[in-house]
């Protein structure tokens, strides 16, 4: 189907978002003798081979040990160490929770939190891996900064973006072999907001791999007679909320697309943006206080509401609210 | 660093009691137990052992670092960073009072001089300690780092989580206390949750044990601090199993779980200060 479409952005290549990171990693790395690296026993899982390779001696394996690695990286930092953690993103922040919270953002250090295999599209893992509360338990930190980039050149963006923010940070990426549509050169600015299509009619708010689902969904629409605005929202706190008011303003209602639970996530940040400044209808794309399953990744979107004819049918309905 | 005189440091430790157990009754709460028990230790630490600025910075480079896992130990580490100049000791009056830089537990938020990360939620503190002893070790700094534990911090699973790290990867610019004293909030530990031979466990994971044994008397402390600092560049990190009594140096309250975290009433505090001796005046 994407093929017979007239999409804004095209893609030659599929690659995972972790590799994106495990490059940028890399290159950080060289930029910037005060970068560590540490792993909790997934150094092939999240692409840090190269980084652990190159500069063994600040990188850090820690076994499975997720809550030591979060302290020990809280540690690092006194002294000027930029640490980057590194494990599955279940097992980077609901499992080390009260450390991140404690020893990280109450005492807010430059600590990193990189986590891999977010989301259902981990796909045959099942339930157990597919964390969908993440950005929730993330952004309700004061202090922390978090990031949910769309394909491996934004991955890479964020990653080398982060070196040069001081504080504590929560980036996501995934698994899976993705389109790569955005561009290698792009600056990563961490807070703002990318409109990365003009539309009229609504708003689709998208994070992390359904920013393609988006871009898809978008010439769907315009198939159909209906101008659709997608916006990439990669920092899900701090919020863009200018951005995503301005586009409201103009279109005048929004869907939210996000791997995540609908409670807690994207589609929260926004509503409550516009609740206090700019009430309008929006439709959340996104997974309905359920628990993953084993799939394929495209399994999985289908099945729980998340691929782009979803993002469609929010749009229409949308729509038909204002 | 000067040296001080037993004499000198245990007029110190007097003090410091006094401090902790005004601080604690003027908001009635707080940890006034350990406390009390660990007084010779962190005062050794802060008057005689580390070397350390109180014209303080974050980064810590070029000096020793401490750590205080077991949080809510906090009057204990006001009072002492206070007696060492990082901020005037009329500020202990306003602990765990509302705008206080002074919060119940150690935090950074308020930016309060000597504190470097916040400790409470138990567990974290060794982590902490070894990671900034790993970074120490990269940009070629011989300082050491410090960290205090409880005895029944020992329950908290991210401990064994973190000396498993460190031994295996040879941090040996680290030496970690625990103060043994026996006690915890429901209880004596062995009845709460048997620590058994806490030595042989750490032994067992390949740390360096030293005991001392006679955690509140100075020159007992003194001696296993030099000791402790005598093993650290050996490849293994250092653990000094501290036997303390809870509530030390106050009769009624020595020995006890019952003043983990209890104020004394005005007649009590009257009581308590009539045993220690006023030596560098009360804020």
């Amino acid at each position: 189907m994407e093929k017979t479409l007239d999409l804004k952005y095209t893609y030659t290549e599929k690659k995972d978002t972790r590799s994106g990171f495990g490059d940028g990693l890399l290159e950080a790395g060289r930029n910037n003798p005060n970068v560590v690296g540490l792993c909790a026993d997934l150094i092939g899982s999240l692409k840090m081979g190269a980084f652990q390779k190159e500069f063994p001696e600040r990188f850090f394996q820690v076994g499975i040990a997720e809550a030591n690695m979060i302290g020990l990286a809280a540690g690092m930092t006194i002294g000027g160490k930029i640490p980057f953690t590194g494990t599955f993103a279940n097992f980077s922040t609901g499992r080390v929770y009260d450390q991140i919270r404690q020893s990280v953002a109450y005492s807010d250090k430059n600590v990193k939190i990189c986590a891999s295999h977010a989301g259902l599209t981990l796909g045959e893992d099942g339930a157990t891996h597919q964390i969908l509360e993440d950005l929730g338990m993330m952004r309700m930190l004061p202090h922390m900064t978090v990031i949910n980039p769309c394909d491996y050149n934004q991955t890479k963006a964020a990653t080398l973006a982060l070196v040069d923010h001081v504080g504590p940070a929560y980036l996501r990426f995934g698994r899976p072999s993705w389109p790569i549509f955005t561009p290698a050169d792009q600056k990563f600015e961490i807070g703002k907001a990318w409109k990365m299509i003009d539309g009229k009619d609504v708003t689709i708010f998208a994070t992390g791999h359904l920013v393609w689902e988006a871009v898809v969904a978008e010439a769907m629409l315009r198939e159909e007679g209906i101008s659709a605005e997608v916006i990439n929202i990669h920092t899900i706190k701090p919020l863009d909320t200018e951005a995503i008011l301005d586009s409201v303003a103009k279109t005048g209602c929004a869907v939210s697309a996000e791997e995540h639970q609908l409670n807690g996530g994207l589609g929260d940040s926004i509503a409550q943006t516009l609740i206090r400044n700019h009430p309008a209808p929006l439709e959340y794309v996104g997974v309905n206080d359920s628990f993953g399953e084993s799939g394929t990744p495209t399994q999985l979107l289908e099945k729980y509401g998340l691929n782009a004819e979803n993002i469609v049918k929010a749009a229409k309905k949308a729509l038909a609210r204002k | 660093m000067e040296k001080h005189s037993i004499d000198h440091l245990e007029g110190i430790c007097s003090q410091v009691r006094r401090d902790c157990l005004r601080m604690v009754h003027a908001v009635q709460s707080g940890h006034p137990g350990a406390a009390l028990g660990m007084c010779e230790y962190v005062v050794a630490l802060f008057f005689n052992e580390m070397e350390h600025d109180s014209d303080f910075k974050m980064d810590g480079k070029g000096e020793d670092l401490f750590f205080l896992s077991n949080g809510h130990v906090s009057a204990l580490w006001y009072s002492v960073l206070a007696r060492s100049g990082y901020f005037g000791v009329p500020e202990l009056g306003t602990f765990r009072k509302i705008n206080s830089r002074l919060q119940g537990h150690p935090a950074t938020e308020e930016g309060l001089p000597g504190i470097r990360i916040a400790s409470g939620s138990l567990g974290q503190g060794l982590s902490v300690g070894i990671g900034a002893a790993q970074t120490k070790k990269l940009n070629q700094d011989d300082k050491l780092v410090y960290v205090m534990m409880g005895d029944g911090e020992q329950q908290e699973g991210q401990v064994w989580e973190a000396a498993m790290y460190a031994a295996h990867h040879k941090v040996d610019n680290l030496i970690a206390a625990i103060d043994l004293n026996r006690q915890q909030i429901d209880g004596p530990t062995e009845k709460v949750m048997d620590l058994i031979d806490l030595g042989a466990k750490w032994e067992a994971f390949g740390w360096q044990i030293v005991n001392i044994e006679k955690g509140n008397d100075m020159a007992s402390v003194l001696e296993g601090l030099a000791r402790a600092k005598s093993l650290t560049g050996q490849g293994r990190p250092v653990m000094i199993l501290l036997h303390t009594e809870m509530g030390y140096g106050v009769d009624f309250m020595v020995g006890t779980h019952k003043w983990h975290g209890v104020a004394p009433n005005d007649e009590q505090l009257e009581n308590a200060l009539g045993q220690l001796e006023e030596t560098l005046g009360d804020y």
